[in-house]
């Protein structure tokens, strides 16, 4: 089966995201008052074959660990969006 | 016989030439070995040169840690051979895992290029073997993600093994504990933010580069392995 799988990149938590702060120092300027704790990740979508939902997560939280964070700096959430998007292959 | 000096090539890279331009300028002899192959020939040391390998695409150096040139530097690596990361290079060395932490973006969110001051930590490595800990040495950077991170057990243990080998005199990145450049347990392996072959002629503002280069060469001729010597072959 074919899952779509969601995967959000994010900064571990004490880790500089000078892109964040940038962001939340130039929002005032545009009459948004109060924001805070603005961060910036990466969102990464994959679609993988996978035999049950199980697996396809398994798979792609290897692929996390190995390849998409570097877990010094980063972790991710892994949302299964849809499942499955196609019939068995 | 000159030492032989292979430096790595990815798609990106763009410092190679300079380093082979410094190290023959210093009586070595400079190599490129592209990211494809998989095997380095007869090299005495390896340098991963600067420069934006595989576009720094997901991260830098993310990517060119799968080449399979980088399975030949890994086992040169373990077996005690010289190997230098500059700016690029130290980032593909932490993907690697042949040094540990990772370099996120500068504090301050701006593109770094400029002179900086170091202070050497460690004269052991084999990018500083025979320079005194505390010599000042002057060397350029030119990086976003230059701001060396780790965990605290991490620096920690970096700190106790005196593996921290270049910490900058006037932080310009935001580095943890200043830290420019480290190498590994056994000192055969250093990743450095700092370009030293950009400082390797008087007409490039400073000839500091070459001290470490010509360290490197000197490692490399010898073949000595520092802090393995018990390694034979």
């Amino acid at each position: 089966m074919l899952f779509a799988v969601h995967v959000e990149v994010r900064l571990r938590a004490g880790i500089a995201d000078p892109q964040g702060a940038t962001i939340e120092r130039s929002l005032p300027a545009l009459g948004f008052v109060g924001v805070r704790d603005v961060r910036v990740g990466k969102s990464i979508r994959v679609v993988i074959e996978s035999r049950d939902d199980l697996s396809a997560r398994a798979a792609v939280d290897d692929m996390c660990t190995r390849f998409l964070t570097n877990p010094v700096i980063e972790d991710a959430v892994i949302v299964i969006v849809a499942a499955p998007v196609g019939a068995a292959v | 016989m000159a030492p032989r000096v292979g430096v790595l090539v990815f798609p990106g890279t763009n410092c190679e030439f300079d380093v082979i331009e410094a190290v023959s300028a210093l009586g070595g002899e400079g190599t490129t070995l592209w990211h494809g192959d998989r095997t380095l020939g007869d090299v005495d040391a390896v340098v991963v040169p600067g420069g934006f390998a595989h576009g720094d695409y997901l991260r830098p150096g993310a990517i060119a840690r799968f080449s399979p040139i980088m399975t030949a530097v890994a086992d040169f690596a373990n077996s005690g051979g010289p190997v230098v990361g500059i700016c690029n290079g130290f980032q593909v060395l932490t993907e690697a895992g042949l040094l540990p932490g990772a370099l996120q973006k500068n504090r301050g969110l701006k593109f770094l290029c400029q002179m900086t001051e170091l202070v050497v930590a460690a004269a052991d490595s084999t990018l500083t073997a025979g320079i005194a800990v505390g010599t000042r040495l002057r060397i350029p950077i030119n990086h976003f993600e230059g701001n060396y991170t780790c965990s605290a057990e991490t620096l920690s243990m970096l700190i106790a093994d005196d593996r921290v080998v270049f910490r900058y005199a006037d932080n310009p990145n935001g580095s943890i504990n200043d830290i420019a450049g480290i190498c590994s347990a056994e000192r055969n392996v250093v990743g450095l933010m700092p370009h030293p072959e950009r400082a390797s002629s008087a007409l490039l503002g400073s000839t500091d580069g070459a001290l470490l280069l010509g360290s490197l060469l000197m490692t490399a001729a010898t073949g000595e392995r520092p802090a393995v010597a018990a390694v034979g072959a």
